[in-house]
């Protein structure tokens, strides 16, 4: 336990980071293939966001009684890092909805079988 | 004016794309994308002579700056990157007024632009920036551009072909932000040039080394290292003409610079090549890439399919000269990033036409029978690119080859120049398949007797010439990639 307490946020992030890629690799439904993605890319923001909170420092703004503050770069990296995940995620559901049409499925096998019936 | 130069090589394209979206005219679009196609040319060139008279540029975006704004960093390479990268360009955006029209409705064809002006900006970002995380961000901006560019492909394939390479290129880009995370960690600096600084002082590795990890993965997939490769022979099969075209010859070189920048720049090249097994490991996937996918290119029945798979071996030709990281076998690399990109483009830009003339969804290896009767200026400059794939003498492709066997033979590494000429004897075979269809077959009944349309054709065969220009006179493409490898290896930028 002594071990994993200081180092909490990156087990968490460990965690997420791994459980992402697997339902990302495991997972034959291209809904949930995404979920995986999303969950992927949640990882990182926090792989960025916990280093940069100093316990006990407050908001970087300068005022008097203040000595400690966090670090505000993580915070707006992660900012961008969001807005292009939920690009990502919006192209990626988007593009599954045309799948979806164009195939009458969004499992990955049954794409596949279908692909191979056309004779590439 | 001229002082903001690398700014504006980045703004153009990126300020043209929601005017594009705007305007909602197609021809405003083709207008639009065309000049600032060659603007970006015209910036790029400028940006290199300057780079060649005077050194390194460095540009404080916004006035902050360095190391706490972000910086554009023009040096040797960059400006050989960027200037490869607009080269393309230049082609591609004439070539796609016709080729558009024919491959996509046209209620879409003003978006086609747009992607396409976004892409050419996240591209033209990923090289011309300094700073590590807005480098993710460009190379999302490019990614996420050409998973649509791909998706706009005329049949269902092309669109799952989009989501398989949208999901791995996706994870390579994540990939690459956990690395860029882990060495923000440990120096606490975003600016390439000084986060090397900051290394070198840096006591605990096994951070950087997990980084390095990362972001080898992460950009290996977007540069399709083998076997990384997965997604991208599809998505080229079934992405629109010029989209191939112009992904064939841009996106995976820019992976590739980036690679290059973190390698030889920001890490400590000397304890990457001698004291960990990276060079095993480039020398090994680099050879298994030449051959393996060699020779699925000559067992592939699609057209485009089969030069997807001869890129996966050509970008193994350039992951070979990194791994071998000498001054040869650098220049080599560099070289070819502009040589394979003049090389397929060409190819690409001329099977648009092809299947342009034919009608058919996709153009299959047979349905080229008679080429050399049908479409006589086509399929000669096919045969000139694929002589420039094969690496003959007088060709773009021999050069490369050249100074990567140079590069093989100072360090002493027999099996890889075998396998060099092994994998060229392989390219003999698909290019040979090639040219005994086209000129020494009759062609199918039915089959359409008649050249690509005019700004096509001479987009193409204009890509072709220059496959032979680069291969007789090299001051562009070998002067420029020596300076860049002379810098890789001065380490530190």
């Amino acid at each position: 336990m002594s071990a994993l307490v200081p180092h909490f946020s990156y087990w968490v992030t460990l965690f997420l980071m791994i459980a992402g890629l697997q339902v990302l690799i495991a997972r034959g439904n291209l809904m949930k293939k995404l979920i995986g993605l999303a969950v992927l890319q949640s990882s990182v923001y926090l792989l960025y966001i916990a280093p940069g909170k100093l316990l006990g420092g407050t908001a970087p703004i300068v005022a008097p009684g203040f000595a400690v503050y966090s670090n505000p770069l993580p915070h707006v990296l992660i900012l961008t890092a969001i807005v292009v995940g939920v690009a990502t995620l919006a192209l990626g559901l988007a593009i599954t909805v045309r799948i979806r049409e164009a195939y009458g499925s969004i499992e990955e096998d049954e794409i596949l079988e279908l692909d191979r019936a056309d004779g590439r | 004016m001229l002082e903001h130069l690398p700014a504006l090589q980045v703004v153009l394209p990126l300020v043209a794309a929601p005017l594009i979206v705007l305007a909602r005219s197609t021809r405003f679009a083709w207008l639009a994308t065309t000049v600032v196609s060659y603007a970006c040319l015209v910036c790029a060139v400028l940006l290199a002579s300057r780079v060649a008279d005077a050194g390194t540029i460095s540009y404080a975006l916004g006035s902050w700056p360095p190391p706490w704004g972000i910086e554009y960093r023009v040096d040797a390479l960059s400006a050989f990157v960027l200037v490869a990268v607009s080269l393309t360009a230049s082609f591609v955006a004439p070539y796609a007024q016709r080729s558009i029209a024919a491959e996509v409705d046209a209620d879409r064809q003003y978006l086609m632009y747009a992607m396409y002006c976004l892409c050419l900006a996240g591209l033209l970002g990923m090289a011309i920036t300094g700073d590590a995380f807005n480098l993710f961000v460009f190379l999302e901006i490019s990614s996420l551009a050409s998973y649509v560019l791909i998706a706009l492909g005329r049949r269902r394939q092309a669109l799952f072909a989009a989501y398989q390479y949208m999901l791995l290129g996706t994870v390579g880009a994540t990939f690459y932000v956990i690395g860029v995370g882990l060495l923000y960690l440990v120096t606490g600096t975003l600016n390439l040039a000084d986060m090397a600084e900051r290394l070198r002082a840096v006591e605990d590795l096994r951070p950087v080394l997990a980084a390095l990890a990362f972001i080898t993965v992460g950009m290996g997939l977007k540069l399709a290292l083998f076997p990384l490769h997965q997604w991208l022979p599809n998505a080229y099969a079934y992405a629109p003409s010029m989209a191939t075209a112009f992904l064939a010859a841009t996106a995976t070189k820019v992976s590739v610079y980036v690679l290059l920048r973190y390698y030889f720049t920001v890490f400590d090249p000397a304890a990457l090549f001698e004291r960990l097994p990276t060079r095993g490991i480039f020398l090994a996937l680099s050879v298994a890439a030449m051959i393996v996918a060699s020779l699925a290119a000559v067992y592939e029945k699609d057209a485009k399919r089969l030069f997807a798979w001869s890129s996966v071996a050509q970008v193994g030709y350039i992951t070979l000269g990194i791994g071998l990281a000498n001054h040869a076998s650098l220049t080599g690399s560099i070289t070819h990033l502009l040589n394979h990109g003049v090389t397929k483009g060409a190819i690409f830009l001329l099977l648009g036409g092809v299947a342009l003339r034919s009608g058919a969804l996709s153009v299959s290896v047979a349905s080229l029978a008679g080429l050399g009767r049908r479409m006589p200026l086509t399929a000669f400059g096919l045969v000139v690119a694929g002589l420039s794939l094969i690496g003959v003498p007088g060709t773009a492709g021999f050069i490369t080859k050249w100074f990567l066997i140079a590069g093989a033979l100072e360090r002493g590494a027999w099996w890889v120049v075998a396998a060099i000429v092994l994998s060229s004897l392989i390219a003999v075979i698909y290019v040979w398949r090639l040219v005994e269809l086209a000129y020494l077959r009759p062609p199918q009944d039915g089959a359409v007797r008649r050249e690509a349309p005019a700004g096509m054709l001479a987009a193409g065969l204009a890509m072709a010439g220059l496959c032979v220009y680069f291969g007789l006179f090299t001051s562009v493409n070998v002067e420029g990639a020596r300076a860049a490898a002379a810098l890789l290896l001065r380490g530190g930028p």
